[in-house]
């Protein structure tokens, strides 16, 4: 049995340090791309955040709005239903808006990502191009990873907005909160530094779902069965991880 | 010119094994300039291993390939991808990148490697791709494709760099008789047209015959036989002559390696 959790722990370690190597080498084609290849990058934002665009703000419409739901009846308990438009704004643009965009984002874009990447590599397409000298690394993984990186961080903003938007719909003109001391408490509630810790979330997790995402297409076994692998491991370890530096996040800013 | 450079590739004292399995011993083979060289080989020899060492996907665990006289072990990334330009090749399955058209598909190297402008882009392109007879079809995608044009096409795009050395990995399997045949009239033609030199994997014995002008045979990590197809033809070991005529048995086994077949059925194990 101790030789069975040495090999796990010890395939983990290798895995964890071929990662880091990986997001190194992203890291360093970075920029050269960025610069020379704007178009490929451009054409990736599309991909993951242009297309993410509706499932975002649907959810985030809806998010918004059981979000004012809940905290007027509970805050009505206690006379306070005017608040309802700082509580529902401080859970969304610190936690709700970048947590639950990054899942989503894991969803809809990461999996895109990696199955794309690795159906590429089944059909020997990344190998064609080493064998026209056209390094995959930089043609095919860095724009899709900066794309990803781009898109994370704007989609969580959407996402926030309209999460405000829908709890505006709910209280305002359902419930019959007042309007003017809901958007009022919100200003005076929110201060830039919940708005800088969402962002900086945010971040994060784009590149450590874009990070996962194109890793695990790259390296998924060439086979259906493998890419099919490789797209649901994912999502799983994208869940995890963001949920990890979320709580990381918020007990260093806290 | 001398005889050192009429040698387009060669290959010394090669080893190399993929996990426990010796796929090559100390394999030695010439590939000369301005001919077209066909490997061959029962299934499984590691014909397409053999392409992929000679390009440097892979690295062999032991023994020399020079390229030109070069020796690719010892060259940077840089150099590697500059030496790759010089090579075009065919992929069993053409490869060709789906999310691309035909035309961009072949004018992809063009646009990674070269400054031109879309006009001349444009010019070249359609010109590969009208000797390969798909001039009509620059507008499809790959996924509209059959299998014979799918390859006809990652031919134009192997071409479109005009490369010293064409090689193809397997380009006959899985196709009719009529895109085989054409296949077969544009490899002569590009070799001898182009001047270039060609580097075919294959096991389809009468298509190779047709076209080649010296063969190898390789088994069990080595080179079996080499010439040209008549000399193999007419070559009295019963290894090449079980493959050029294509028997059951022979040398090599009808049966993978299994169990004594009497006491697998009727033996302990059954029950």
């Amino acid at each position: 049995m101790f030789r069975d959790i040495y090999i796990t722990l010890f395939g983990f370690v290798r895995t964890f340090g071929a990662l880091q190597l990986f997001f190194l080498q992203l890291l360093v084609h970075s920029p050269g791309i960025f610069i020379r290849r704007f178009g490929l990058v451009i054409g990736q934002v599309y991909n993951a955040g242009a297309l993410s665009l509706v499932i975002i703000m649907v959810c985030g419409f809806f998010v918004g709005g059981v979000l004012g739901l809940q905290g007027f009846s509970n805050l009505a308990k206690f006379n306070a239903e005017d608040s309802v438009g700082a509580v529902a704004a401080l859970a969304l643009v610190k936690e709700l808006g970048p947590v639950i965009t990054a899942l989503l984002f894991a969803g809809r874009a990461g999996t895109a990502l990696a199955s794309e990447i690795g159906l590429m590599k089944a059909t020997d397409q990344l190998s064609a191009m080493e064998m026209m000298a056209v390094d995959p690394i930089r043609r095919i993984v860095v724009p899709r990873f900066l794309g990803g990186v781009i898109s994370m961080p704007l989609l969580a903003a959407v996402f926030s907005m309209v999460g405000l938007l829908g709890a505006h719909v709910v209280c305002v003109m359902l419930l019959g909160v007042d309007v003017g001391s809901f958007w009022q408490q919100m200003a005076q509630a929110v201060e830039v530094a919940d708005i800088h810790e969402g962002i900086v979330k945010s971040i994060v997790f784009g590149i450590a779902a874009s990070l996962l995402a194109v890793w695990e297409g790259y390296n998924a076994i060439p086979t259906a069965e493998g890419v099919g692998r490789a797209t649901t491991r994912t999502v799983v370890i994208s869940a995890i991880v963001v949920l990890i530096f979320d709580f990381m996040i918020t007990a260093v800013a806290l | 010119m001398d005889a050192v450079s009429d040698n387009l590739i060669e290959i010394n004292d090669l080893t190399y094994s993929f996990g426990a399995r010796t796929i090559f011993k100390a394999l030695n083979l010439t590939i000369k300039r301005g001919q077209v060289t066909a490997i061959m080989g029962p299934s499984g020899t590691g014909k397409t291993t053999l392409l992929r060492l000679v390009t440097r996907q892979l690295v062999p665990d032991h023994g020399v390939i020079l390229v030109n006289g070069v020796d690719i072990a010892t060259q940077s990334q840089n150099e590697l991808y500059r030496m790759r330009q010089r090579f075009g090749m065919l992929f069993q399955n053409g490869a060709l990148l789906t999310d691309l058209t035909v035309f961009e598909n072949v004018a992809f190297p063009l646009r990674e490697h070269t400054r031109l402008t879309n006009r001349l882009i444009r010019h070249v392109v359609l010109t590969k791709l009208h000797a390969v007879g798909l001039r009509g079809a620059a507008d499809m995608t790959p996924m509209q494709l059959s299998g014979g044009m799918a390859r006809r096409v990652a031919l134009a795009r192997a071409m479109v760099m005009d490369p010293d050395i064409l090689i193809y990995d397997e380009p006959f399997v899985g196709l009719d008789p009529i895109s085989m045949g054409v296949i077969v009239r544009l490899v002569r033609r590009m070799n001898d047209a182009l001047g270039i030199s060609s580097i075919i994997v294959s096991h389809d014995v009468q298509e190779i015959s047709t076209v080649a002008d010296c063969s190898y045979l390789i088994s069990d990590g080595k080179v079996a036989a080499s010439g040209s197809p008549d000399e193999l033809n007419r070559a009295s070991s019963e290894l090449v002559r079980q493959f050029m005529h294509g028997m059951a048995d022979g040398p090599v086994a009808f049966h993978f390696d299994a169990p004594d077949y009497e006491e697998q059925l009727l033996g302990r194990d059954a029950e």
